[in-house]
């Protein structure tokens, strides 16, 4: 039944005139720019899958040489570097992630304002300002001369660069736990490492996950560090621990130098395979922080 | 036939009897050995500022203890002093002497982990661990060395039961905690607190952000469980303090004289007594004021 009234209508539109037009200008602004922040992603990802994606086969992928640059991309692949860069990328993480929470924890959960809190915030707000390539240097001057080339070389530089970003990403997720669940712990009796372990951790761990798989990805990326760290050899090396290694992010480097057709293509492929690899790492950061967000909402 | 009746009579008159006993100011004990608490000249400072002067006040074993008062007179300072909350705060100091059952809270030896594992305490906004219900219950046990599933399941039970809750989330324990409503949340903070037997439930506005409904059935809760607690709750409802309560501290807030500081305003205990008298024959012309509603 339709509601009649005898009232005149109130004005309920939006209102018009220089507000609708600064709306509609503001509204208009922000999606320019998300368009031009689109187009240099758009540009690469159609780039290197259009160059890269003749070239990927099973073979590529699991190739345990790469041959030589001479030959047709249809022969050989990058498999010793998948493997280079998955051991390599691992390795950094285990020794980055673990350390970076425990020196978020100590910053937000126990550092407090002391000097040394202050200290350790400022170098790793540092660090993440150092280039790359200084990263490498660092670990050629002291492990390379003394050790010589080795994938935990390589994994000790991305260490170096992961580091800071764990920290500082996962000192934003401690701190975005509330203190009313800290202190309903201590009413328990907790102490302050039960606290810390019980509830704090649990609470942030989604997005310290995502955060730590972010780092990784963005390590997996790197070039600059692995130059001086594990010398990009050709034959595929499980041993991260001794013997020159390879990555696909070095790869690429010294492929697209080349004059032949064979080894520029199989540089792209190495794109294709580092981007898709970065990717699956976004997809599973994601997964993670669903999982571990299930209690809270 | 003539007996049957008498004896209805007299159940009919014992079930009235007990609010008013309850009631009467002069069956509150103040024997030494119903003492919990025991404050003597307790001042508390966050850096240079006093939020609390002087306050001496003695807590008495299963009753209700309310402090009422207006915004900034101390009553939650005071109340976080008696299971060492305000340690968490680096800046705050405490002066003066508390007791608790005969041992000095403040004294080097004492660990204020050990404090709060007897004391208990309630927030004023609900704060359940983003832990599944039964988690959330069974947490204290666990931190406290209780172990094995099925002595857990009890406690988590019996904790739930005794916060009314049981009922409403039996079904769904595997459910995370934050998906309650705020009254739900508020009952399974108590049920947590409850799961590690404390001697003291402290309570800071437990009701505040909650309906009347859901506070009507906390506060019958309250009465229900007193009998084998001590509970020290902090309220701004003096309709609540009236309701639940068997003794009402009332703060209010003094000017410091002193010259030189910042901030002048210090928290005062102006009169501790039985709720009846607080409420009915207050003493202090600001109780009076206070109570009364003509002021704060």
């Amino acid at each position: 039944m339709a509601v009649t009234t005898n009232q005149s209508a109130v004005d309920l539109r939006e209102p018009s005139g220089w507000r609708r037009a600064k709306n509609q200008f503001a509204t208009g602004a922000m999606w320019f720019t998300f368009a031009c922040m689109l187009v240099p992603l758009g540009f690469v990802l159609v780039t290197v899958v259009a160059k890269g994606a003749s070239t990927i086969t099973w073979q590529f992928l699991t190739n345990s040489t790469i041959p030589p640059n001479i030959l047709p991309a249809n022969i050989g692949g990058m498999g010793a570097a998948v493997v280079g860069t998955l051991e390599i990328t691992g390795g950094a993480a285990v020794i980055a992630i673990p350390l970076g929470i425990l020196g978020a924890v100590y910053l937000n959960e126990y550092g407090g304002n002391r000097p040394l809190a202050r200290v350790l915030s400022f170098f790793s707000d540092v660090m993440t300002g150092v280039p790359s390539i200084v990263m490498g240097l660092f670990i050629f001057t002291i492990w390379v001369l003394h050790f010589g080339y080795s994938g935990l070389a390589g994994s000790f530089a991305l260490a170096c660069l992961m580091l800071p970003i764990v920290i500082r990403s996962s000192y934003e997720m401690l701190r975005l736990v509330p203190d009313s669940l800290r202190e309903g712990s201590y009413a328990l009796g907790a102490t302050k490492a039960r606290v810390t372990l019980t509830v704090v951790l649990p609470a942030a761990i989604g997005g310290i996950v995502s955060g730590a798989l972010l780092a990784v990805a963005r390590a997996a990326g790197e070039t600059a560090p692995l130059l001086f760290t594990i010398l990009t050899v050709e034959a595929t090396n499980p041993n991260l621990f001794s013997g020159a290694n390879t990555a696909l992010s070095t790869q690429i480097w010294v492929n697209a130098q080349q004059p032949y057709a064979g080894a520029v293509a199989r540089g792209w492929g190495a794109a294709l395979t580092l981007i898709a690899i970065a990717f699956i790492l976004m997809i599973v950061a994601r997964l993670v922080t669903a999982r571990f967000a299930r209690y809270s909402r | 036939m003539m007996e049957q009746q008498d004896q209805q009579e007299q159940q009919v008159v014992a079930k009235l009897e007990i609010p008013q006993t309850t009631a009467a100011a002069a069956e509150l004990s103040t024997a030494d050995a119903d003492r919990v608490f025991d404050a003597q000249n307790v001042s508390i400072y966050y850096g240079s500022f006093r939020a609390v002067t002087d306050v001496s006040i003695s807590i008495y074993q299963n009753e209700i203890t309310a402090f009422i008062g207006p915004s900034g007179c101390g009553k939650t300072t005071v109340l976080r002093t008696l299971n060492r909350m305000n340690d968490l705060i680096a800046t705050a100091r405490v002066e003066g002497d508390v007791h608790y059952r005969g041992a000095s809270l403040y004294a080097k030896t004492v660990s204020p982990t050990a404090v709060r594992r007897r004391i208990g305490m309630v927030f004023q906004k609900p704060n359940p661990f983003p832990k599944s219900i039964y988690e959330n219950v069974a947490y204290g046990p666990r931190i406290n060395g209780v172990k094995g599933k099925s002595r857990l399941d009890e406690i988590v039970e019996h904790s739930l039961r005794q916060a009314a809750l049981w009922d409403e989330v039996k079904d769904r324990l595997s459910k995370s905690g934050l998906g309650l409503s705020g009254g739900q949340a508020q009952r399974l903070c108590i049920a947590r607190t409850l799961a590690v037997e404390p001697d003291v439930v402290l309570m800071d506005e437990p009701c505040s952000a909650l309906d009347p409904i859901a506070t009507g059935r906390i506060e019958d809760l309250m009465q229900e469980i007193k009998a084998r607690y001590t509970i020290v709750i902090v309220t701004h409802n003096m309709q609540q303090a009236t309701r639940v309560s068997d003794r009402t501290a009332f703060f209010s807030v003094l000017r410091d004289e002193k010259p030189g500081r910042a901030d002048t305003r210090t928290g005062v205990l102006v009169e501790y007594g039985a709720t009846a008298q607080i409420f009915g024959d207050p003493q202090d012309e600001r109780t009076k004021a206070y109570v009364t509603g003509r002021m704060g």
